[in-house]
């Protein structure tokens, strides 16, 4: 160590001890400990029992498990693409440089502040079949070429888009973070390719989308993480995962699992394939990313 | 055609997109609000009635304060109240220890400093549902599910993306302010009090505004940790009401919601400067 001397280091320790004990007891703990727990029969009211793979074994033949797996990436892989081109679209109308742009960006933020659990009864009532405000509005549009509005809360099928759309409304707070790495975009560079007749499709593919291309990645991998976690918007508006197990998703079995039938290792061991996954798949977008991501100065 | 005309129709095409994109924004908030103040029937009707007969203030009343005696749920002022004890808690808890840690991470050399903050970042990708049952099991041990106390006493002990955030913000404070204090005596505690804190309140308080979000949003951890209804948070307890009055009164849930969100809206019109920054520094600097 260059320059520090014993007493900053004594410092350091002393100022960062909450969170090197946090770590520890909120973290490393219960991740070691959930891996163990994986290995074990543990119903939380009497000691864990080591089992073994038995747990992960189960899960291999659990269809309810591949169920809700199937959902949950099927539901990521909609929502991902989707709220990452609204957000990055609506970040390039905003950052045109017209009239009210404040106010529009506002707008677009907004839902973005919603509580998860407002959210869900807000929809519920927007896309409700019977009462609700959304088809018959789709319907005066989709009429025209003689078709109705689907049953969003009841129909297996349209569930899940019902989830991407409110997904997608929330989407504001990646909006102002492409915005800003919209702004920090080099007046020049665009000029430049003025000046070389590129046309706006040229422009953005070009110039702006590469420039913004940190942003993206990281946009996309913590959207990665979030959405395959996603629980409380389902679980509130879709009790126990229906119509049809539609909408039953990974979390909300392994909560299930957890709490309500008290298969806390197997929970466990739902909670580590999950972290594999996200593991994976953060590793496999960086891996991606080296070819296609640019990074400003190097 | 000129370069000038097409600039100026790209100029008006994008207008209009963004006046129709607002227009469907804004049309959810729009049907939470007049849901809000109509009448039971009129929320049945057909084809719908976007301005209430008469606008019944009264539902707001009901939902929060009156409507427990007809459905066996606690008023809402107490939901409000829980939550706002547990968001002071969590909002200071989070403030003072992060920003103690991210002065260790930004202004203090120490051994190990730099591979702590890897870890630190690291642990940015771990899901909460891989933590969920030891740490349920780490508080039932405690004697502690049904209290408050996994909620918010957690938050004193730091997170990964309030040092970060609050890291990248020290680390741009002129290094010689810390070095010409030093000289006059002060110790790292004065520097860190006096010096670096109040340079930081931008900062401080983008941490506090985001933790403040993230505990009135919170579902899952008051689902799991808190038993009695009387101990419920408003999203706990907007959830009961909802699996129990569910497609009936659905005038008293949109006031119910309303009321949960009014306040975070408004929170963020008082401080929308500070949200736009924390959050571009989020994103980009990552």
């Amino acid at each position: 160590m260059k320059g520090g001397t014993r007493r900053e280091a004594q410092f350091g320790y002393l100022f960062a001890s909450p969170w090197l004990l946090g770590f520890c007891i909120f973290l490393l703990y219960p991740l070691c400990a959930s891996i163990y727990f994986s290995f074990c029969d543990y119903s939380i009211l009497k000691a864990p029992i080591f089992v073994g793979l038995d747990n992960y074994k189960a899960l291999w033949g659990d269809d309810v498990f591949w169920i809700a797996l199937k959902n949950t990436l099927l539901y990521a892989v909609i929502a991902l693409p989707a709220g990452m081109g609204t957000a990055i679209i609506l970040a390039m109308l905003l950052n045109a440089k017209v009239k009210g742009m404040a106010i529009y960006r506002t707008i677009f933020f907004i839902p973005s502040l919603v509580p998860q659990v407002s959210l869900a009864v807000l929809w519920m009532f927007v896309l409700d079949g019977e009462h609700g405000v959304l088809n018959p509005i789709l319907n005066k549009f989709l009429g025209i070429i003689h078709m109705s509005g689907p049953n969003w809360m009841t129909d297996p099928l349209w569930t899940k888009p019902a989830l991407v759309l409110m997904s997608v409304w929330g989407v504001g707070n990646a909006v102002l973070i492409y915005l800003a790495g919209l702004q920090d975009v080099p007046v020049q560079l665009i000029e430049a390719a003025d000046l070389d007749g590129a046309n706006g499709w040229q422009k953005t593919k070009h110039v702006t989308l590469p420039m913004i291309s940190p942003v993206i990645l990281f946009n996309g991998i913590m959207g990665i993480i979030g959405t395959l976690q996603v629980f409380t918007v389902p679980y509130i508006m879709f009790p126990n995962g229906q119509p049809a197990r539609s909408t039953y998703f990974y979390t909300e079995y392994l909560y299930d699992n957890a709490f309500r039938y008290h298969k806390m290792g197997y929970a466990s061991a739902m909670g580590w394939i999950m972290f594999m996954m996200i593991l994976v798949l953060t590793v496999v977008s960086l891996k991606f990313s080296e070819r296609h991501v640019h990074y400003q100065g190097s | 055609m000129g370069k000038n005309d097409t600039r100026i129709i790209q100029k008006v095409l994008v207008q209009i997109a963004l006046v129709a994109l607002s227009i469907a924004f804004i049309f959810p908030f729009l049907w939470l609000l007049t849901t809000a103040l109509k009448p039971i029937k009129e929320t049945m009707s057909v084809p719908i009635q976007w301005i209430p007969s008469k606008f019944m203030w009264g539902n707001f009343k009901e939902a929060v304060i009156t409507g427990h005696e007809t459905v066996g749920y606690y008023p809402f002022v107490v939901y409000f109240r829980n939550t706002l004890v547990l968001c002071v808690l969590i909002v200071s808890g989070t403030v003072a220890s992060n920003s103690l840690v991210a002065y260790a991470f930004s202004r203090l050399r120490w051994p190990g400093r730099d591979f702590a903050f890897a870890v630190t970042i690291a642990t940015m990708m771990v899901p909460f549902p891989v933590l969920m049952v030891p740490t349920f099991a780490l508080f039932r041990h405690l004697d502690w599910i049904g209290t408050y106390r996994p909620l918010w006493v957690p938050a004193w002990f730091g997170s990964a993306f309030s040092i970060f955030l609050l890291r990248q913000f020290f680390r741009t404070i002129p290094f010689e302010l810390s070095e010409a204090a030093k000289i006059d005596g002060a110790s790292e505690w004065r520097i860190f009090r006096s010096v670096i804190l109040p340079l930081s309140k931008a900062a401080l308080a983008v941490v506090a505004l985001f933790s403040f979000m993230g505990s009135w949003n919170d579902f899952l951890g008051p689902l799991i940790y808190l038993l009695d209804q009387k101990t419920f948070t408003l999203s706990l307890g907007l959830q009961f009401y909802q699996s129990q009055n569910g497609g009936t009164q659905w005038n008293l849930l949109m006031a119910a919601s309303t009321i949960i969100i009014a306040p975070v809206i408004i929170l963020f019109f008082f401080t929308q400067r500070l949200f736009i920054q924390g959050i571009a520094i989020t994103g980009l600097k990552g």
